[in-house]
């Protein structure tokens, strides 16, 4: 049975069966999401959107699509998955479903919880109607999937004027019980004026079975709020993950997004920005590092609205073997939205002979005043830094990897959380299968 | 004095009236409109052409029927109806035998009126002219200087003619029937055009030029360009282009096929200036273009264009780098106002090593205006030492239009290097600023600073025709440049 039929149908059995609650105000965003669904299909190369990304080989197996029951791991097997070396709040999902004995969540002051209790309880029923799917409706047939078939993933509220102590952790293992899984997580951030938080996301396969992810993030930033948002992809070779996140800032907040792909077989990235007020900050910065067949997606879009904002954007990306990256980045200016200053870099080195880059700045500008660039440069290593160093006693394998390491810490230093610095650091010489000759 | 503010200018682009519309009353020889098998065979026979042009006409039609009118492009128009087209228009008083002193004074002055006289051009300019109006060559002069080189330039109908085992080796082989709507619909109907081709080894030693020019109302000009610059030749080929004043959309969909062979070089420029329409958005051209190049080894094609009229515009000239050592290059200004809609840029396909490839697009918005840059530039895996450049900047002038750029950038090697950048950006105040300070006056700097932005290209441009383009600019941006 094709994956589009099975997953109508078992929408239909969700329905049915009263996995979920059909007079919650939700059901009618289901269902339209649903219907929307069915009508779009996935998305082929032929959408413009899509142009360079097939999803042919992801969505050609029988996956099953809803989660069983909890599978136990024990946390000495997946510590080394969790930024474990500072305290922080936990979110754990096990093959979907909330595992409270990984997790570390906490209603004492803030909000950090599940989806599905906000999902059931009638006390959120302002929250669901003020913030759920109101930017993550955007014609695109998968953000519709995740919608319709919501169930779980982390809720974090965070009200005014709180600086959270800790970073928040969104864990989701993946064990393999099951041989295909789809899994859909759906996470709603909503951060109040003045506060700051930090997150750090992972999904994570612990087996070689396939397993796609088709995750949607929602964030929301209040006045002056400052979001941090760190997404780490170092799956297995089977695992692939489409994950979209939308942010919707409001007047002087600051948001960042932070990608780091090292893994996974297919990984298609949407990370969407929407301004609401003005003087507002966002960074949109990633880095892929990729060999054998992998493919990466990055595709952003930064939405200006309104006047005096700044946005920067900064990828980099390091292809090895026949593995194929991808960079669209869309900037909208709109009429209204005079002393924009949006800035965006790709960068690209290929290093295997069967590697390919496609490269899509994209500049779309409707307002005067305004300073916007972008920059995609695709090229080499320098020979001539090569061979300095090769001069110097430093084998051609380190060198290389030492001008890559290089060519990539401009992302890197852009990470606040100086464990988490440190641990990306070890996972791109891990990458590139070298040690680094400096202490991280 | 009262201050000259960006206000002025553009209050000033807003009434800017298009200075070359006018409309010479010809007798013309026209086509009953629409289109179908037997307005292809009677094109056709009308030109006299061998059977098999017929065919190749009639084969381009059946493919046009079965094709889509493309809509990815960044602009909004009503589609062009093409049953309400008359595809075939020539002045009636045409004599293949006549010389250029006997051409009709009508056309003559139309030609004055436009500062293009061709007895002028001839003397001072050293310039041989191929004048296309209304689809039929009216006069080619200097024949006699390139027929000594053994040059061949002449009007296309004449090549399929004299010279069909040229044509029938080479039209279609860049370009193909099938390549685009346009190009197909081209295909079975194009009337006249030109036909280049430069021997072995020879350098062209005049700029050859050509002029279009729309004037029967309701007529698509569908003209068909092939040059052909053999092993080891340079030409510098121009071409330019206006049509008067008119409410309803006319459209113009021609084809260029350039063919550089090993060590050949092939530098083709443009002014187009075709009427943009009204102020208010009303008629004006629909300018639907394929331009290819193809290079082979060691040679290079340079496109040159600027663009300030067409009430939409829809071109990329390209270049199909598949030679070794092959260069590509694109310069190029949009100029858009009013209502004006622009979607161009240009595609640069690396197959041969070390291929080189460069591409400077400048775009200018005023008014209620859109200008998009649309590039591709697409290294093949066998495309060692590839190296592409681009730039493309934008510079808005008012809040009601928009610039845009949408380049894709492909690479399937990794020695290839690429580097592409855009800038968007205003006139800055305090660029302004800095220019009055020293006694510069705003209308003066404005000039300056847009002259700045555009110097790239502009320098590009084969002196004969950089004057005029800088009289173009003026039309479009008058105030602005000086």
């Amino acid at each position: 049975m094709e994956l589009q039929e099975k997953l109508i149908s078992s929408f239909m059995v969700m329905e049915n069966l009263g996995k979920v609650d059909l007079d919650s105000s939700i059901h009618d965003i289901r269902t339209k999401a649903m219907a929307s669904f069915e009508k779009e299909g996935f998305p082929t190369k032929k959408d413009e959107e899509w142009k360079y990304t097939s999803l042919k080989s992801v969505l050609n197996h029988d996956y099953s699509v809803f989660p069983k029951e909890e599978s136990d791991i024990e946390f000495k097997d997946v510590k080394k998955y969790f930024l474990h070396e500072i305290e922080s709040y936990k979110v754990v999902f096990v093959d979907g479903i909330y595992s409270s004995y990984l997790s570390e969540t906490t209603h004492d002051g803030f909000d950090i919880c599940l989806m599905s209790s906000v999902l059931k309880k009638p006390q959120y029923q302002l929250v669901l109607d003020n913030y759920f799917n109101k930017i993550a409706q955007n014609n695109n047939s998968l953000t519709d999937l995740n919608t319709a078939f919501t169930i779980e993933g982390a809720y974090i509220h965070i009200g005014k004027n709180k600086i959270l102590p800790k970073p928040i952790q969104i864990v989701n293992f993946y064990t393999g019980g099951e041989k295909d899984i789809l899994l859909q997580p759906r996470n709603l951030i909503i951060v109040g004026e003045n506060s700051h938080v930090e997150i750090i996301e992972r999904h994570q396969s612990l087996s070689n079975n396939t397993v796609l992810t088709n995750a949607v993030t929602e964030v929301f930033a209040g006045k002056r709020a400052i979001v941090d948002y760190y997404k780490i992809q170092n799956d297995r070779e089977n695992a692939s993950l489409i994950d979209s996140t939308f942010v919707q800032q409001k007047e002087s907040s600051i948001a960042s997004v932070n990608t780091f792909s090292f893994g996974g077989k297919l990984t298609r990235n949407n990370v969407e920005f929407f301004h609401e007020g003005e003087r507002i900050e966002s960074h949109i910065n990633g880095i892929s590092i990729l060999d054998k067949k992998q493919h990466v997606d990055n595709h952003t879009l930064m939405h200006h609205k309104s006047p005096n904002c700044e946005s920067f954007e900064l990828y980099k990306g390091i292809y090895d073997d026949a593995s194929t990256g991808v960079f669209n980045g869309k900037v909208i200016v709109n009429r209204e939205a005079q002393k924009t200053n949006a800035f965006q870099q790709n960068n690209n080195i290929l290093i295997g002979d069967k590697a390919t880059i496609n490269s899509k700045p994209q500049l779309e500008i409707f307002a005067d005043d305004v300073k916007c660039s972008h920059g995609c440069t695709i090229g080499q290593l320098d020979e001539s830094a090569l061979f300095y160093m090769q001069s110097r006693g430093i084998p051609t394998k380190e060198a290389k990897a030492l001008l890559l390491y290089a060519f990539g810490n401009e992302v890197v230093e852009k990470i606040k959380i100086p464990e988490l610095k440190t641990r990306i650091t070890k996972l791109i010489a891990n990458k590139l299968n070298v040690k680094l000759g400096f202490d991280m | 004095m009262s201050k000259y503010t960006e206000d002025d200018l553009r209050e000033e682009l807003a009434t800017q009236e298009y200075e070359y519309g006018f409309y010479t009353d010809i007798e013309s020889d026209t086509f009953p409109k629409g289109l179908n098998e037997d307005i292809v065979r009677a094109i056709s026979k009308k030109k006299n052409e061998p059977e098999w042009m017929t065919e190749w006409r009639l084969e381009a039609f059946r493919i046009w029927e079965g094709m889509k009118e493309p809509d990815w492009a960044n602009v909004n128009y009503p589609k062009p109806d093409f049953q309400n087209i008359a595809y075939y228009s020539a002045p009636k008083s045409v004599d293949p035998n006549k010389t250029l002193d006997d051409v009709d004074p009508d056309l003559i002055a139309m030609y004055k009126k436009l500062g293009i006289s061709t007895d002028e051009q001839k003397k001072m300019n050293n310039v041989a002219m191929d004048i296309v109006v209304d689809s039929v060559s009216v006069a080619t002069t200097f024949k006699a200087t390139l027929a000594e080189k053994g040059i061949l330039f002449m009007p296309i109908s004449e090549a399929i003619q004299q010279h069909p085992d040229l044509v029938k080796k080479y039209m279609g082989t860049v370009v193909p029937k099938t390549d685009n709507f346009y190009a197909a619909l081209n295909s079975a109907v194009f009337t006249d055009g030109s036909f280049c081709y430069i021997p072995k080894g020879v350098k062209c030693p005049m700029e050859l030029s050509t002029y279009f020019r729309i004037n029967e109302g309701g007529t698509g000009q569908f003209e068909r360009t092939l040059l052909i610059a053999d092993e080891g030749s340079y030409v510098s080929y121009l071409e330019g282009c206006t049509a008067p004043s008119r409410d309803e959309n006319q459209l113009h969909a021609a084809v260029v096929e350039l063919i550089a062979m090993d060590d050949a070089e092939i530098k083709y420029s443009t002014v187009q200036n075709w009427y943009p329409g009204d102020k208010n958005g009303k008629g004006g051209v629909f300018n639907f273009v394929t331009k290819r190049g193809i290079c082979h080894d060691s040679s290079k094609i340079s496109w040159t264009q600027v663009e300030t009229g067409s009430a939409v515009t829809w071109k990329y000239p390209s270049c199909i780098l598949k030679g070794d050592n092959s260069v590509g290059e694109f310069y190029s200004i949009a100029v858009t106002n009013n209502y004006q809609q622009a979607d161009t840029g240009t595609k640069m396909i690396h197959l041969g090593k070390n291929s080189k490839s460069t591409i400077i697009s400048k775009g200018i918005s005023a008014g209620k205006s859109q200008n998009s840059y649309r590039g591709l530039v697409q290294i093949g895996s066998r495309a060692e030492n590839a190296r592409n450049f681009s730039q493309c900047d934008s510079l808005l002038m008012g809040n009601k239009c928009g610039a845009h750029t949408f380049p894709y950038i492909e690479s399937k090697n990794k020695s290839a290097k690429i580097e592409h950048e855009a800038t968007t950006s205003k006139i800055g105040e305090d660029q302004l600023f800095y220019c009055n300070q020293r006694g510069i006056e705003t209308e003066k700097a404005i000039a300056l600073i847009v002259n700045g932005f555009s110097k790239d290209v502009l320098n590009k441009l084969p002196m004969e025709f950089a004057v005029e383009a800088q009289k173009l600019l003026e039309i479009s941006l008058e105030g602005s440049v000086g």
